[in-house]
């Protein structure tokens, strides 16, 4: 299968006055066409910052993002709202903030075609909309309402239909069910995995939620403090997790067993600041195995298994 | 079995046919609802209307035109005659007042609507752009606000002279800061918000994202700010032409008749009394109702 994105040493820093805060940084991923990755970590991650990035909701302080094998990354904005705009969309983490409360369910969905396409009729258009809503699951009777009017799994089939009506190829989903309650999130978890079989869509799936990223992802991506720390298929996460932070994060799961009595991994201290780090593991200040030389070197993304990519400095040592 | 109609069941017919179709519930119309719930905002809204409706039949209710002297009648306390007494010119102070409601809600919704179209647009773009942007225009705006409002106004009435023009050029300027304080910090409300996100992944442009999401969802904010700013245009109008840098003889505005009482306070205290009260109501009035549509729109912010 060929690469759809290609994410090459993407930084992404935001100046603050008490320095640069390394939100994204050096991020290398490939996403294969018609493949889920997710990206799991805590709050504060740079997970949301990378699917923005991507988006050019953010524009990347350095580094490429080939789409296709052309760099969308760099290229003028003009040229990439003309050109990708449609290819790649978005789907937010709170579908109670992200829809205008002033628009009714059909206004929202005819928006981005309206916009992107301007020599569309307006009967096209509302066709179009309607078209959406139905794939989306939307009744016809709600077409007037607005998303106050609305729970929050209609709420955010409507911004999936807002993201699919420009036909993407791509979708970056942030937290797309984090919002929702567990019985409606099985069902958005559920549609976007249909929309993907049916479209051939490709997903990132930004989430904190290691259960949801299980049933929904093709290869995981754990990210710390704005860098990629550990990167493989899915399933081999759960089996063979080798950094000690993914460890800690599968450890969180609970298991739905009152019987099972599970050897938790607990992290203590905090995480230190993404401003300015010092160029060390970053994760060695909470780290239970960190010795002194976690403290003197960056530890780079490196194949330690086929397909399985760690950056630890003795990745070998946890590898069962 | 056939059904049997009874008279009883006709009549409850009637009455679903009678129903009308549940109103849709749009965001303007909740706020419409929770605004007509609250009596004061409520009384409010009706004295403003009153005060419109006396403003445009203002030559049907008076009973004397507002600036025939009449020497024979000079000083008069209130009586069935006059209604409000006269002035020391022998002027009916009610047929003034009432003809004064005229200036006054004219030449405050001027200078608001000049005001907003001065400081409110600069305070929607200085919200929207931020940065350097931001920075210069909110300097500006605080050089302007540092000259006390009577200063400014005598300096333009020195440069310019006395009339509407240069009344509300005077009352703009110093309005101008609040205005742009006001709407810029509206927009940077709904700046920050996640469908403002959602539409610039969608590919919405800038101007689109002003004229269609932003105002929208801050125009009640806005609205409220508005008819706030209607009762403080009032009050500066009244209060310059009082000291003599607003609206001059013989017009018959709330200010300047209070003006012309001042010297027979002692003598003649309905004089004043009268045209006191109806600026006194008026913005009155105009507050209750801003604070009523500030609930309506804003029920979070109480």
């Amino acid at each position: 299968m060929s690469n759809l994105l290609e994410i090459k040493n993407l930084k992404k820093y935001f100046s603050t006055p008490r320095g640069e805060l390394h939100a994204v940084d050096n991020v290398n991923l490939n996403i294969e066409k018609g493949k889920t990755i997710g990206v799991v970590g805590e709050s504060g991650c740079g997970k949301s910052t990378l699917g923005k990035t991507l988006m050019r909701l953010h524009t990347p302080t350095s580094g490429e993002v080939l789409y296709n094998g052309e760099d969308i990354a760099g290229m003028p904005m003009k040229e990439f709202k003309q050109k990708y705009r449609t290819n790649i969309q978005m789907i937010f983490q709170d579908p109670y903030a992200s829809l205008d409360p002033r628009m009714n369910v059909l206004q929202l969905i005819e928006e981005p075609i309206k916009v992107n396409h301007k020599d569309m009729s307006k009967a096209d258009v509302t066709a179009r909309a309607k078209e959406m809503m139905e794939l989306v699951g939307l009744a016809k009777r709600l077409e007037g309402s607005y998303p106050h009017e609305l729970d929050g799994g209609r709420r955010q089939r409507i911004g999936i239909a807002r993201a699919l009506s420009l036909n993407p190829d791509f979708i970056v989903c942030d937290e797309p069910v984090s919002a929702l309650d567990v019985s409606i999130q099985a069902q958005i978890l559920n549609l976007l995995q249909d929309l993907q079989e049916e479209r051939g869509l490709t997903y990132m799936f930004i989430t904190h939620d290691m259960s949801v990223v299980k049933h929904i992802s093709d290869d995981i991506a754990v990210m710390y403090l704005g860098q990629l720390i550990e990167k493989c298929p899915a399933n081999e996460i759960f089996k063979n997790t080798i950094h000690p932070y993914s460890q800690a994060l599968l450890s969180a799961i609970p298991i739905p067993n009152v019987h099972v009595k599970k050897e938790r991994m607990i992290l203590k201290g905090e995480l230190t600041s993404p401003i300015d780090p010092k160029p060390c593991c970053r994760f060695a200040a909470r780290c239970p195995y960190a010795s002194e030389g976690c403290m003197e070197k960056e530890p780079e993304l490196r194949e330690v298994k086929p397909n399985h990519f760690v950056a630890c400095h003795y990745a070998e040592k946890f590898m069962k | 079995m056939s059904k049997m109609r009874t008279p009883a069941m006709e009549k409850i017919e009637k009455k679903n046919a009678k129903r009308k179709k549940p109103v849709k519930s749009t965001p303007m119309r909740e706020s419409w609802k929770r605004f007509k719930r609250n009596p004061t905002a409520l009384i409010g809204l009706g004295v403003v209307c009153i005060l419109i409706l006396v403003a445009i039949f203002a030559p049907l209710i008076a009973p004397y035109d507002y600036k025939v002297q009449d020497y024979s009648a000079m000083m008069q306390a209130p009586s069935s005659a006059h209604l409000f007494g006269t002035d020391q010119f022998g002027r009916d102070i009610f047929s003034r007042v009432i003809y004064g409601t005229r200036y006054s809600l004219i030449i405050a919704l001027f200078c608001t609507i000049a005001a907003l179209f001065s400081g409110g647009l600069l305070g929607i773009i200085a919200g929207y752009f931020g940065g350097t942007v931001d920075t210069i225009i909110m300097r500006v705006m605080d050089i302007f606000q540092s000259i006390p409002m009577i200063m400014m106004a005598m300096c333009i009435v020195a440069v310019l002279g006395n009339g509407i023009p240069q009344l509300v050029a005077a009352i703009m300027f110093a309005s101008m800061p609040t205005m742009a304080r006001n709407n810029r910090a509206a927009i940077l409300r709904v700046r920050g918000s996640d469908y403002i996100e959602s539409s610039e992944a969608i590919g919405v442009s800038q101007i689109q994202m002003i004229l269609k999401h932003m105002i929208p969802n801050a125009a009640g904010i806005m609205i409220i700010y508005f008819v706030g700013f209607l009762a403080v245009s009032i009050m500066m109008m009244s209060s310059m032409s009082y000291i003599g840098v607003g609206l001059t003889a013989p017009t018959p505005e709330w200010g300047l008749i209070l003006n012309d009482g001042k010297a027979y306070l002692t003598s003649a205290p309905y004089m004043m009394l009268f045209p006191a009260l109806m600026i006194m109501i008026t913005c009155f009035a105009f507050n209750l109702m801003g604070d009523g549509l500030r609930d309506a729109f804003d029920p979070k912010m109480k």
